[in-house]
């Protein structure tokens, strides 16, 4: 935190106005605006939209996805990309469960195992892609299968019931909101810091924009690559706790099309899918419009069926939002 | 396998004809081969059940729709792009073919050329987007993922289309010259797109793209046009192998190929095409294919489990592209 004040204090009035404006203009505040609009309007049409359960719920709903958003985030920013991450929600959330019903095993400890067990799996894919060269997209695709055939043939898919109660982290409260929606802050927060104000979250961005450069400048890729996928296995490991205690069961598959819907936030977030730039602020940001979006739709009478297509749109629409404000942006500053 | 060799290894001057085989044997295609020919023969040790024409022809059959979505999907990752989309295509081309037919009342015959004309316009938007505002193919395709899948759901509102008249199943399900029908459709296309690939400009001209852009548009390659044609055919394709799909399964659902698309990617990628553009083949895109194929078939009658075979391909899928990088690496090649 010191950085910033530091850096604000150091810049006369006219900047700092100048870095609001950037702040508005950027893809945070772009899905900030967008946010805003969709509460005012959906709000305006249906009041319960508006309601304290509904929005909780959204946020609540949004925290799962969000903490995986931010591993995925450093994943497509350093140039990479993990497909695998839907699988690993699945086998780690099927490991903390099955840890939560066997008798008299402390429920911190099926709490903390799969924020172990995240990290090495991230470091097997890691070294994969770092030392061993094979591209991301082929290694994740490969321990996709991995994991998804290989927790079926453990378990058999079988459903896990009966978690003691006190297992149950998402189902609680803290001050009027869900655990879960604070974890997705304070991770957000925090990892927003690392990699903008830290030298190895600094280099997370330099291996991704130019990986010669980073090299150059003194930078091992390969130590960098290892990290993020390692931070990665980390953030998929809280993220799949909090998907585990947040149902009254858990089913050890891998649910369908999670990998797409948390790639989905980081892009629409704005992280760039060449590496380099992009935050996890509005990767959050667009956690939490999306899921407000599917949930606002429901709340104006839109045909549950047709959900999903107008998702589609508005994922083309703020893609398309972001691109023209970018070229308009180059185009100022070339004139 | 002639349109596989580097121009490199054809510069050795000694013993023309050893140095020509080394080459072959050691491209990424060739050496594919020769590990798809170790699974076959380690999988007919197995069982007597899989060496067979019937159970071998029966297997092709199942792939021909991923090999027909594979082969567009080889030219685009070779410009570096890639096509999310085609799950979703495939199952929003077939719901529109079968509720043309069963709720509007529409000839069969013109719900099939609806199929094929609707897989094409979600692919040339694909295309559109992707050259005109210049979406990054990754994000645009992900995003009709969801769009077009959406669509599917929206006009089907979850149910399905079936009863279709005899002759409809010809297609999918019977035999013509003694191999199944969809099977020439496939052979046909792949060899064209192998020989449009290898041996035409516009194939060079793919391959020239991918290693760089720009200078493939200095150099007078009509790049937005290309690109535009491939994503258009990737469209055409998803809707082709939507129709055989719903031909060999006898009804179409929305759902219908969700996920389908990282199948196709696992084909040409373990095919030995380069996921960062520049290189590959549809040779070893179609050696890819029936590699995981015949090792899903093999190991299931071999009596092992189902989900332990999707380890074993997912375990191949990296070392497929290990050893090959070790052995390209080591040849000189990329």
């Amino acid at each position: 935190m010191t950085a910033t004040t530091v850096s604000a204090a150091r810049q006369s009035a006219p900047g700092w106005f100048k870095n609001l404006r950037m702040l508005v203009s950027g893809q945070e505040g772009a899905l900030t605006l967008s946010l805003a609009l969709l509460v005012i309007v959906v709000g305006t049409a249906n009041p319960r939209f508006l309601a304290q359960q509904n929005i909780s719920d959204i946020l609540l709903n949004s925290s799962y996805i969000a903490v995986a958003a931010i591993g995925m985030s450093a994943v497509i920013i350093s140039g990479n990309i993990d497909i695998s991450v839907g699988a690993m929600i699945g086998v780690l959330a099927t490991i903390s469960g099955q840890l939560s019903i066997v008798p008299g095993m402390p429920v911190w400890i099926s709490w903390l195992v799969p924020l172990i067990v995240g990290p090495m799996i991230g470091a097997v894919t890691g070294f994969l892609v770092a030392y061993l060269r094979i591209p991301a997209i082929v290694v994740s695709l490969g321990m996709m299968s991995i994991l998804k055939g290989g927790l079926i043939l453990a378990t058999g898919g079988v459903w896990i019931y009966n978690m003691p109660p006190e297992y149950k982290l998402a189902q609680q409260s803290f001050l009027g909101l869900p655990v879960p929606v604070y974890f997705m802050l304070a991770l957000t927060i925090l990892a927003a810091l690392w990699m903008r104000y830290s030298p190895s979250g600094r280099a997370i961005y330099a291996v991704g924009g130019n990986k010669e450069a980073a090299l150059l400048s003194g930078i091992s890729p390969r130590v960098v690559l290892m990290r993020v996928f390692m931070f990665n296995g980390l953030m998929v490991g809280i993220s799949s706790v909090l998907f585990a205690t947040q149902f009254s069961s858990i089913q050890s598959t891998v649910p369908s099309g999670l990998e797409l819907t948390i790639i989905t936030s980081a892009v629409v977030g704005g992280v760039s899918i060449l590496g380099g730039t992009g935050t996890v602020i509005g990767a959050t940001l667009a956690t939490i419009l999306l899921r407000a979006i599917g949930n606002g739709m429901i709340f104006i009478n839109v045909s549950a069926y047709w959900l999903q297509a107008v998702q589609g749109t508005l994922i083309l629409v703020t893609v398309l939002i972001d691109l023209l404000r970018r070229r308009r942006q180059a185009a100022q500053i070339r004139g | 396998m002639a349109v596989t060799e580097r121009p490199s290894q054809l510069t050795e001057q000694s013993n023309p004809i050893v140095s020509r085989l080394r080459a072959v044997v050691l491209s990424k295609e060739g050496i594919l081969f020769l590990i798809m020919i170790a699974a076959m023969l380690i999988l007919s040790l197995l069982t007597d059940k899989f060496l067979t024409t019937n159970n071998l022809l029966n297997q092709l059959r199942l792939v021909t729709e991923i090999g027909l979505m594979a082969l567009p999907m080889t030219f685009i990752i070779i410009t570096g792009g890639i096509d999310l989309s085609v799950g979703s295509i495939f199952g929003l081309s077939a719901i529109v073919m079968g509720f043309l037919w069963q709720d509007s009342g529409w000839p069969l015959e013109l719900a099939i050329i609806m199929c094929m004309v609707v897989g094409t316009t979600a692919g040339f938007m694909n295309g559109l987007f992707i050259v005109r505002v210049g979406v990054p193919p990754l994000i645009m395709t992900l995003a009709t993922l969801a769009l077009y899948r959406g669509m599917a759901l929206g006009v089907s509102e979850a149910r399905s289309a079936r009863g279709f008249p005899d002759w409809f199943f010809d297609l999918g399900q019977r035999q013509f010259l003694g191999i199944p029908s969809q099977l020439w459709i496939l052979l046909i296309a792949a060899i064209i797109a192998g020989i449009v690939l290898a041996r035409t400009p516009f194939g060079r001209g793919i391959y020239a793209m991918g290693n760089n852009e720009l200078g493939a548009r200095f150099s007078g390659i009509p790049v937005r046009l290309y690109k535009l044609a491939i994503y258009t055919f990737s469209g055409f394709m998803a809707g082709l192998a939507g129709y055989i799909f719903t031909s060999r399964i006898s009804t179409t659902r929305a759902d219908m190929g969700t996920g389908l698309e990282l199948d196709v990617i696992a084909a040409v990628v373990l095919g030995g095409t380069s996921i960062n553009g520049g290189s590959g083949s549809i040779v070893g895109t179609m050696i890819g294919l029936i590699l995981i194929q015949l090792l899903k078939n093999g190991l299931l009658l071999g009596g092992i489990k189902g989900d332990a075979t999707i380890v074993i391909i997912g375990a191949i899928l990296i070392l497929a592209i290990l050893i090959n990088n070790l052995v390209q690496r080591r040849t000189g090649g990329d």
